[in-house]
C-alpha cells in the first residue's frame, strides 16, 4: 500500500515536472536564438520578441525548477531503501547535476534577468546560451541516471549482493543513454517550438506585430520540423535498444502475448482485449512493420509476453514480471501517433513557408494555438511508456520497485504528502497556463516591431531605440522595480 | 579509504555552510521584506537586492543534499526518510518562496500580491526554521533502529534542543538579512533597516549564546569551547557591535562568519558521526558506515575539484556585478556606488565593463 502510494506520488510529481522541463529547455534554445538575432543585426525587433518570449520562458522555469527540487528529495523521502541500495551509483549523476549544471543554469539565469543593462550586449547573450547550456546538461545527468534504471551498467555486485560502482563512463555510454538523451532533448525543442509557433500564429491571426511574429512562426516551424522527423527515427531506435534490454516493455507495448518468429505486424490500433489486450475482438495491422521496429529485420523475432514471463521466473524466482500492458499499449501509440500529426502539422507549416504565406493561412494559424496541448500529451505518453514498462523492477533485474520504498514513512505520511502535492500543483498549473496565456496575448510595442531591418535600430547603443512610455520597458530598467 | 570519507564529510559541511550563509542573507530579505518596506517600492527594492542571486544560492542546498546522495548513501536514505513531513513542508515552503519572485508582478490585483509576498515571507521562515531543527535532530539523537531506519513519528522530530537551533539559525537569518539590506539600500529605507540591523544583532548574540550552552551543557560535548564555537561568539557579538555603531560592510562579514561557524559547529560536534542514535549508540550512522565505496568518492571528488572552484568564481562574479545599491524610481538613471566597504565578495573583475556606465 505505502508502495504504490509512493509510486503515485511519484509519477504524479515527475510528470507534472516534466510538463515545464521540455519548454525550459526548448524555449531557452528558442530565446537563446532570438537574442543572437539581436545581436547580429541589431533589430529592435528581435530584442522585443527576446523579451517577449523571455517572460514566457521564466514563467516555466519558476515553476520547472521548483517542481525539480522535489523530485531530487523525494528519492530519499519515499524511496529511501533504493536510495540505500543505489545511491553510490545513482547519487552520482545527481549530484554532478548539481554541481555541473544546476549552479551555472540558476546563476546565469539571473544574471541574465537583471542584467539587460549591466552587461555588455555580448556577454548578456553569453548568458542566455549558458543558461540553454547548462539545462540541457542538466538533462544529460539525469538521464544519464535513468537510463541506468533501465539498463544498470558499470557496476559489480559485492560480496553483500549490493551493487558497486566500477566504471562511471559506463554510465555515460550506457546504450540506452545514448539514444533517449537526444531523444528527450529533441522532444523539448519540438515543444518549445510548437509553444512559439502557439503564440506566434495567435498574434498572425489578429494581424498584431505581424512582420514579427511571422519571423518567430518561421523560425519554429523550422526548429521543429527537423526535430520531430529525427526524433521519430531516434526513437525508434531506442525502441529496439530497449527491445534486446528490456524485452518486457516492448512486448507489452505491442500486447504481444505469444512469440512471434518473423515477420511480425504491427497492431495500429486493436480494442476488446480488455485491460491485459490477452484477446482482442477487432484488430488493425501492418504487415512486418514490428518486426522491423523491434529488430530493424523484417524478419525479426518479437519475443511475446507468456514467453517471457517463463524466462524471468526462470532467472528472478516466482513472481509477475509483465508490466500493465494497457499503458505500454497505449502509450507507445499517442506517443507515435501525436510525434506522425505534430510531422505533418510541421510539413503543412514547412510548404506554407516556401509559398510565403504562412502570415495568411488562415486554418493553419487557427489550428496552432490549440496544437499546443500535442507535445504535453506526446511527452507524458512516453515517459509512460518507458517507466511503467520498466515495472515491476526499479532497477532492470537488480531491484524491484516493491522493495524500494522507505520503511519509516507510513500511509498516512504519503497521504499528507501527495494531496499537499496535487494541491499546490494544481493551483499552480492554473496560475502558470493564466499568466502564459496572458503574456502570451501581450503586444509587442508596434512603434518599435515593424520598423524592419537593421536601419531602425541605429548604432550600436543598447536601449536608445526603446525609451519609450510602457510601464512594463520601464521596470525592467529600473533595479528596484524587477520584482 | 576512511580518508575520502572524511573529505567528503567537510565537503558536505562547506555546502551546508555555504547555503546558510548565502541563502542565509536571501531568506533574512524575504522574512523582512514586507516590514521594512513602508511602500510598495520599498519593498520591491528589498526583494531586488536578492534578485538575481537567490536562485543560484538555492542550488547550495540541492547540492549539499546530492552530495549526501552520492558520498553517503544511507546518511541520505535516513536523513530525507526520516524528517518526511518536515520536508515536506521545506518542499512546500521552496516552491511557493522560489515561484513568488517570478509571480508576484505578474499580475496587477492586490490579493494576487499579497498572496506571493506572504509566500515569500513564510517561505522564508520555515525553510530556515525546518532545516535548522532537522541539523540540531542530527546532532541531539533521533531513534534509529539497527538497519538504520526512523523508529518515531513526527512530534519525536521537534526536539527541544533541534527546534531552538532552528530557532537560532532563523534569527540569525534575520540578523543576516538585515545586515545585508543595509549595504544595498539608500536613503529612509537604508536608515530603517541599519536601526534594525543594530537591533537584530543583539537579539541574535544572546540567543546564540543560548545556542553555544545548550550544545555543551545540554549535549554534554564537554565544557571547553571548540574553536569554531569561539569563532560564532566573537562574530555574532562583533557583528552586533559592528551593526550598532555602523561599520556595515564588516558588520554583514561578521554575522556571515557568525551563521557559518554556527553551522560548521554542528558538523564539527557530529564527527565522525553523521546522525546520532537515541536508540542506541551503535546505531549511529558515521562517515565509515555510511559512505560509498572509494571508487564513488574518488569520482566525485575529482568533478568537485574540477568544478567547485569555477562555480565559486561565477557565483562571486555574479555579487559582483550586482553590488550596488538599489535606489527608487525618482533617481531613475543610475544608482549611486556603494562604498567600498559595500561589495560582500569580490573576487575577480568582470572581463567586459558594464554597459552604459
Amino acid at each position: 500500500m505505502t508502495t504504490d502510494l509512493a509510486r503515485w506520488q511519484f509519477a504524479t510529481t515527475s510528470i507534472y515536472h516534466f510538463l515545464f522541463v521540455p519548454v525550459t529547455i526548448g524555449l531557452a534554445f528558442l530565446v537563446a536564438l532570438l537574442q543572437t538575432s539581436w545581436y547580429r543585426n541589431d533589430n529592435p525587433a528581435f530584442k522585443r520578441l527576446t523579451k517577449f518570449f523571455g517572460t514566457l520562458l521564466l514563467i516555466n522555469v519558476a515553476v520547472g525548477v521548483v517542481t525539480g527540487l522535489v523530485q531530487e528529495f523525494e528519492f530519499g523521502m519515499n524511496w529511501s531503501n533504493y536510495s540505500r541500495f543505489v545511491g553510490n551509483i545513482f547519487g552520482g549523476p545527481l549530484a554532478m547535476e548539481g554541481l555541473v549544471a544546476f549552479f551555472l543554469e540558476s546563476t546565469f539565469l539571473g544574471i541574465w534577468i537583471f542584467g539587460w543593462d549591466r552587461l555588455s550586449k555580448k556577454l548578456h547573450l553569453t548568458c542566455i546560451w549558458l543558461v540553454t547550456g547548462a539545462s540541457m546538461l542538466s538533462a544529460l545527468f539525469i538521464m544519464a541516471a535513468n537510463s541506468w534504471m533501465q539498463h544498470p551498467v558499470g557496476y559489480v555486485m559485492n560480496s553483500q549482493h549490493e551493487p558497486q560502482l566500477t566504471d562511471i563512463w559506463a554510465l555515460f555510454t550506457n546504450p540506452v543513454f545514448l539514444w533517449a538523451y537526444p531523444h528527450v532533448i529533441l522532444a523539448s525543442l519540438v515543444t518549445g517550438a510548437i509553444i512559439m509557433l502557439a503564440f506566434s500564429a495567435w498574434h498572425l491571426k489578429r494581424k498584431s506585430s505581424v512582420a514579427a511574429f511571422r519571423r518567430t512562426a518561421i523560425i519554429s516551424v523550422c526548429v521543429l520540423a527537423p526535430a520531430v522527423f529525427l526524433n521519430m527515427f531516434i526513437g525508434s531506435e531506442l525502441g529496439v535498444v530497449e527491445g534486446k534490454y528490456q524485452p518486457m516493455k516492448i512486448a507489452a507495448a505491442e500486447a504481444l502475448w505469444t512469440t512471434c518468429d518473423s515477420h511480425c505486424p504491427f497492431s495500429i490500433f486493436q480494442i476488446g482485449g480488455g485491460n491485459n489486450d490477452e484477446t482482442p475482438t477487432q484488430i488493425w495491422e501492418v504487415p512486418d512493420l514490428l518486426s522491423i521496429l523491434a529488430t530493424n529485420h523484417p524478419d525479426g523475432e518479437v519475443q511475446g509476453l507468456n514467453n517471457l514471463q517463463a524466462q524471468y521466473v526462470k532467472e528472478y524466482g516466482p513472481g509477475n514480471y509483465i508490466p500493465n500492458v494497457f499503458i505500454q499499449y497505449w502509450g507507445m501509440r499517442v506517443m507515435a501517433y501525436l510525434a506522425a500529426l505534430i510531422a505533418l502539422f510541421a510539413l503543412w507549416g514547412l510548404w506554407l513557408i516556401r509559398r510565403k504565406t504562412l502570415a495568411k493561412a488562415k486554418w493553419f494559424l487557427f489550428i496552432a494555438p490549440w496544437f499546443a496541448i500535442t507535445p504535453f500529451l506526446m511527452n507524458t505518453a512516453g515517459w509512460l511508456l518507458t517507466e511503467s514498462g520498466r515495472q515491476p523492477w526499479i532497477v532492470q533485474g537488480l531491484m524491484k520497485t516493491s522493495q524500494a520504498a522507505s520503511p519509516s514513512v507510513t500511509s498516512t505520511d504519503i497521504w499528507i504528502s501527495l494531496s499537499a502535492f496535487v494541491l499546490l500543483y494544481l493551483s499552480l498549473g492554473v496560475a502558470d497556463v493564466y499568466l502564459m496565456i496572458h503574456y502570451g496575448r501581450k503586444e509587442l510595442e508596434p512603434s518599435l516591431v515593424d520598423g524592419g531591418g537593421g536601419g531602425g535600430g541605429g548604432g550600436g547603443g543598447t536601449d536608445q531605440p526603446e525609451s519609450s512610455s510602457s510601464a512594463e520597458s520601464e521596470d525592467d530598467r529600473v533595479p528596484a522595480l524587477i520584482y | 579509504m576512511v580518508h575520502l570519507n572524511n573529505i567528503w564529510f567537510v565537503i558536505v559541511a562547506i555546502f551546508w555552510v555555504g547555503f546558510f550563509i548565502l541563502e542565509g542573507f536571501d531568506f533574512g530579505v524575504g522574512m523582512l521584506h514586507s516590514f521594512v518596506g513602508k511602500t510598495d517600492v520599498e519593498c520591491r527594492i528589498a526583494v531586488n537586492s536578492i534578485g538575481p542571486t537567490w536562485d543560484g544560492n538555492e542550488v547550495w542546498l540541492i547540492v549539499a543534499g546530492a552530495a549526501i546522495f552520492a558520498a553517503f548513501p544511507s546518511w541520505y536514505a535516513t536523513m530525507f526518510s526520516t524528517f518526511y513531513l518536515a520536508l515536506l513542508v521545506v518542499l512546500l515552503a521552496l516552491i511557493v518562496r522560489g515561484v513568488s519572485f517570478e509571480f508576484h508582478r505578474k499580475i496587477d490585483n492586490p490579493r494576487w500580491r499579497s498572496a506571493w509576498r506572504w509566500s515569500l515571507t513564510l517561505g522564508s521562515l520555515f525553510i530556515p526554521l525546518l532545516l535548522g531543527t532537522a541539523l540540531g535532530d542530527l546532532l541531539h539523537g533521533l531513534p534509529i533502529n539497527s538497519s538504520h531506519n526512523y523508529t518515531g513519528n513526527f512530534f519525536d522530530l521537534l526536539v527541544p534542543y533541534g527546534l531552538y537551533t532552528g530557532v537560532t539559525l532563523t534569527v540569525l537569518c534575520l540578523f543576516l538579512g538585515a545586515a545585508y539590506l543595509t549595504l544595498k539600500t539608500e536613503g529612509e529605507l537604508h536608515d530603517r533597516v541599519a536601526r534594525l540591523s543594530g537591533r537584530l544583532g543583539w537579539v541574535a548574540a544572546v540567543i546564540t549564546f543560548g545556542w553555544l550552552t545548550w550544545s555543551h551543557v545540554g549535549l554534554s560535548t564537554g565544557f571547553v569551547p571548540n574553536p569554531i564555537d569561539a569563532l560564532a561568539l566573537i562574530a555574532v557579538v562583533g557583528a552586533a557591535w559592528l551593526a550598532e555603531s555602523g561599520s556595515q560592510g564588516w558588520a554583514f562579514a561578521a554575522a556571515a562568519t557568525a551563521i557559518g561557524s554556527v553551522v560548521g559547529s554542528i558538523f564539527f560536534e557530529l564527527f565522525p558521526r553523521v546522525m546520532v542514535s537515541s536508540t542506541n549508540s551503535a546505531y549511529n550512522l558515521t562517515v565509515a558506515n555510511s559512505a560509498s565505496p572509494s571508487y564513488t568518492l574518488k569520482v566525485m571528488t575529482v568533478v568537485a575539484v574540477i568544478f567547485f572552484p569555477v562555480v565559486l568564481l561565477y557565483q562571486g562574479w555574479s555579487l559582483y556585478i550586482f553590488r550596488k545599491r538599489i535606489s527608487g524610481p525618482a533617481s531613475t538613471t543610475e544608482a549611486t556606488p556603494a562604498g567600498p566597504d559595500g561589495a560582500p565578495t569580490a573576487p575577480i573583475r568582470p572581463p567586459v565593463p558594464a554597459a552604459g556606465e
